[in-house]
């Protein structure tokens, strides 16, 4: 579905991504964890060709058969919605606050595929229902401040579905909403990849969540891929220290009332210019080497398709 | 819903209430006798009283507001003193002329100002909008009767494509189209030069949001992003600009047919006020006022119809 | 971004100041003496001895021009100088007792943007005849709703601030508040505002001139120039250049100024101009 290879995107000088590979294939979910600022966003965006306009970026992207290397913008919006779509994180705020959510969703089938009004109409209410929103009809007619967090979020599900993609890229589609309905949107996305056979691109800071969405995981750290492989096997037994760290930060589930003080990974996610030329988590790193900060570490294999990219793998621990 | 609009309304009739007494005080009161306004410092006594009695200027204030205000709602304005004909009668034969010169001014206004200021936030950055911007920060600087002054200089002493002035009447629609040319332009190019500047940055402002990012992700094209998605969330500064600007196009018709020599209503308070013509002035100025605070009523309705998150809000 | 910002203060600085120095300096020297008619040299075209010419009676055109700027910014300074003071005070008393008082002072602030200087003028004429003084009068008028809600919005924000409440609690009466802690903190709006509307008022008076309802003669005003340069199209079409060239001047100097002011001392405070 996509191949992409090397994807590197620089603002001026400094490296926003710096070398991203990556595969999927129909109805593969993968889910992409990071912190803020670890270019997990970034990510999402280049592979919707929609990089902010100071953005250069290099290598290659092909696109269900589609060689999108370079491509122009008409290109990229020839496939958008067709091809790819995306949710975004604030489920209020990425719908136009004017228009019946109906009309919103309508949009691109009378656009991109041409439905008449009837048609369009009649495909957004079996979108809705397919969604789980409650009672279509009346839905079709509200505003988007009139529904709920979750109706909000799965009216932008039914907008990104409606000319059937091939990929669904979710940019922290739960994050901004109450964690019972976080529960079931993730449970919704689930779903609707394996129904329609769709690949899911899931992007979260939230472990949890990924690890109850995701088939893959790939950890990102400074712009990098640092860890992939399948979900349980990297949360146990994950090899990049970042990870390790990651995983540490996170409160055990079921921990009870009495809660220890987590350790967390010292420090904050440098800016985009101050990262290291080497391993991007050097500075950071408790297990750090000399050689870490000039040099870059390549991604070997660990486990079953499960790679990391640390200069500790194969070296003596 | 209905509440706010019956309160809208009714605030809008007391305004207008409010108006007219401004009016009338300022006019009829304040100089302290409307006969010496009508007939100059040096008429006579006699004559003075003569026309307090013809005029019924000898009741009380109030009493002649009153009688005034009656008659001007049922669209009786008195009689002019120095056409010797009723002033509605001097007002519905200008009209026309007034009214299409404002309407083609607030036309022009809309349309190029809105679609410089989209062209402008679209092209963010790029010399096309630094030509937008320079051409919008010097239409406020220039008066609209010095452009028109340059507009017939060029066009009509220059080049002499069209009049310098005046109307030949609605007969030849085509003449009286072609003299009000150079009128509207000079009324619409400083008005939209206004427009598109708070157009491009309120269109800038709504371009950042999430939902355009969305609009985008859904592949449509630039063109329909613009025009479906942030041009309506963008139309509420618009809109109000645009009230203000009625009434600034409206006021401007009164300087432009006095530089062009149209017979409208701006020409005809000039020359009213040069013939201390009283009730016709006062009949003119409470309709223009008029005019204004309508626009700015027409605003307060327009925005609960652009944003329907108003529509529960607003008191 | 703050180089942007630089350029608009500067800019406008630099058009204003030339201004009022040759406004200064006109009241106590012009090249030739506006008074004096010259009819034998009419229309001259600029010279070393005229820059920019003669007008149809023979008076120095740069000297005509020197001497309007006196006139317009005059004009300016006075009538944004009673409106502004009134409508402050009005927006002060507003914020500083809220309730029905504000209430009252905004519904008259809203009254007041019914009526556009010039209809203002045309009434005061009427009623009293064309003069200057009639004329600042009218823009004086237009000011005052401006500065009442801006000097009311700036100050209800300055009443919530922690030194306010302090004063407050220690006892300090509203009149004291007002002068001894809100007119100070409101002072940098209110500059702003004042130089813009200082633009506005002299595009106004220009206007009200140019139709007769402001400057009379012989005070030589832009405005009247224009209208007088007018009939003369045909004869001299560059009479009618030169006052508009100072109009825009003056406007453009005063609206980069105000707008420089403003993005220096506070950005986020935006005041739509129309």
């Amino acid at each position: 579905m996509i191949e992409a290879n090397d994807i590197t995107v620089r603002f001026g000088t400094a490296e926003a991504l710096r070398g991203i590979n990556l595969t999927l294939s129909p109805g593969q979910r993968l889910g992409i964890v990071g912190e803020s600022g670890s270019g997990k966003s970034m990510l999402g965006l280049s592979l919707m060709g929609m990089l902010p306009d100071a953005a250069g970026m290099s290598g290659q992207i092909r696109i269900d058969g589609t060689d999108m290397t370079g491509a122009k913008i008409a290109s990229w919006r020839a496939i958008r919605a067709r091809k790819v779509a995306m949710i975004f994180q604030e489920p209020l705020a990425a719908l136009n606050p004017l228009r019946r959510v109906g009309n919103t969703v309508m949009e691109p089938l009378r656009q991109h595929l041409g439905h008449s009004k009837d048609a369009a109409r009649a495909r957004v209410l079996q979108l809705f229902e397919e969604t789980g929103i409650q009672d279509p009809v009346a839905k079709f007619r509200q505003f988007p401040h009139e529904l709920s967090g979750g109706q909000r979020q799965r009216v932008l599900i039914s907008l990104a579905l409606a000319c059937n993609p091939k990929v669904l890229i979710a940019d922290e589609p739960t994050t901004a909403l109450d964690a019972h309905v976080a529960l079931r949107i993730t449970d919704l996305l689930v779903r609707l990849a394996e129904e329609r056979g769709m690949a899911l691109v899931f992007i979260s800071h939230d472990l949890a969540a990924v690890a109850r969405t995701a088939q893959d995981i790939a950890v990102m750290y400074g712009g990098e891929i640092v860890e992939r492989g399948p979900v349980h096997a990297v949360l146990s037994s994950p090899h990049h220290p970042y990870t390790q760290g990651l995983l540490l930060a996170r409160p055990a589930l079921g921990a009870g009332h009495l809660r220890e003080r987590l350790p967390v990974i010292p420090g904050t996610v440098p800016a985009m210019r101050d990262l290291a030329v080497g391993c991007r988590f050097s500075g950071r790193c408790a297990v750090e080497l000399p050689h870490c900060a000039t040099e870059r570490p390549a991604s070997r294999p660990v486990g079953a398709h499960h790679d990391a990219a640390c200069h500790r793998i194969g070296a003596a621990t | 819903m209905q509440v706010i609009l019956l309160r809208r309304t009714m605030g809008f009739v007391l305004t207008l209430i409010a108006v007219s007494v401004i009016v009338f005080a300022v006019m009829n009161v304040l100089p302290g006798d409307p006969a010496i306004t009508i007939l100059g410092i040096d008429s006579t006594e006699d004559a003075r009283a003569a026309l307090r009695a013809e005029l019924g200027l000898d009741r009380p204030v109030w009493l002649r507001y009153l009688d005034w205000v009656w008659h001007a709602a049922q669209g009786d304005f008195g009689t002019s003193y120095f056409f010797r004909v009723p002033v509605t009668e001097l007002i519905t034969e200008r009209l026309p002329l007034t009214l299409s010169l404002a309407l083609a001014g607030m036309t022009v206004t809309v349309v190029v100002g809105i679609t410089l200021g989209m062209i402008a936030a679209a092209r963010h950055g790029t010399f096309g909008d630094w030509a937008i911007m320079l051409f919008s920060q010097m239409g406020i600087a220039v008066p609209a009767f010095w452009l028109s002054i340059l507009l017939v200089l060029l066009f009509a002493v220059g080049l002499r494509w069209l009049p310098p002035g005046g109307f030949p009447g609605w007969d030849e629609p085509l003449l009286a189209a072609r003299s009000l040319i150079l009128p509207t332009t000079a009324l619409a190019l400083v008005q939209s030069a206004v427009l598109a500047r708070v157009t491009r940055s309120s269109a800038l402002e709504v371009m950042r949001l999430d939902f355009v990012r969305t609009a985008r992700a859904t592949g449509l094209s630039r063109w329909r992003v613009l025009r479906r998605h942030i041009l309506p969330n963008a139309l509420v500064p618009i809109v109000t600009i645009v009230g203000m600007q009625v009434a600034a196009v409206v006021t401007g018709t009164i300087v432009i047919e006095n530089v062009f020599y149209l017979p409208g209503l701006g020409r005809l308070i000039f020359q009213s006020i040069a013939n201390r013509d009283l009730f016709t002035v006062q009949a003119l100025v409470v309709l223009f006022a008029a005019i204004v605070v309508t626009a700015n009523f027409l605003v307060d309705i327009a925005y609960v119809l652009i944003d329907p998150r108003l529509k529960g809000r607003m008191t | 971004m703050r180089a942007h910002r630089a350029i608009n203060l500067w800019l406008g600085a630099a058009l204003v100041l030339p201004m009022i120095a040759i406004a200064a300096i006109s009241l106590i020297w012009t090249p030739y003496d506006v008074t004096l008619l010259d009819v034998g040299n009419k229309f001259a075209p600029p010279s070393p001895s005229h820059w920019l010419g003669t007008d149809q009676l023979g008076r120095d055109v740069a000297s005509l021009l020197m001497s309007a700027s006196v006139n317009s910014l005059t004009v300016a300074f006075v009538a944004v100088g009673m409106g502004g003071s009134l409508g402050v005070m009005l927006g002060l008393l507003a914020s500083a007792f809220g309730g029905w008082v504000e209430t009252l002072v905004m519904r008259l602030a809203d009254l007041g943007f019914a009526f556009p200087a010039l209809l203002f003028a045309i009434m005061l004429a009427t009623a009293f005849g064309p003069s200057l003084s009639n004329a600042i009068l009218a823009i004086a008028f237009i000011n005052i709703p401006v500065f009442a809600r801006v000097a009311r919005g700036a100050a209800n924000q300055v009443w919530t601030r922690d030194f306010v409440l302090a004063g407050q609690a220690a006892g300090l009466g509203r009149a004291r508040l007002t002068f001894d802690h809100i007119l100070p903190n409101i002072a940098a709006p209110i500059i702003v505002q004042a130089t813009i509307e200082f633009a506005v008022a002299i595009l106004a008076e220009a206007a009200l001139s140019y139709l007769g309802l402001g400057a009379q003669p012989p005070l030589p005003s832009w405005g009247r120039m224009l209208s007088e340069a007018q009939t003369l199209m045909y004869l001299a079409p560059e009479l009618a250049i030169y006052p508009g060239l100072c109009i825009i001047i003056a406007v453009l100097g005063f609206g980069l100024l105000g707008d420089g002011l403003r993005d220096v001392t506070d950005p986020r405070l935006k005041q739509v101009r129309a």
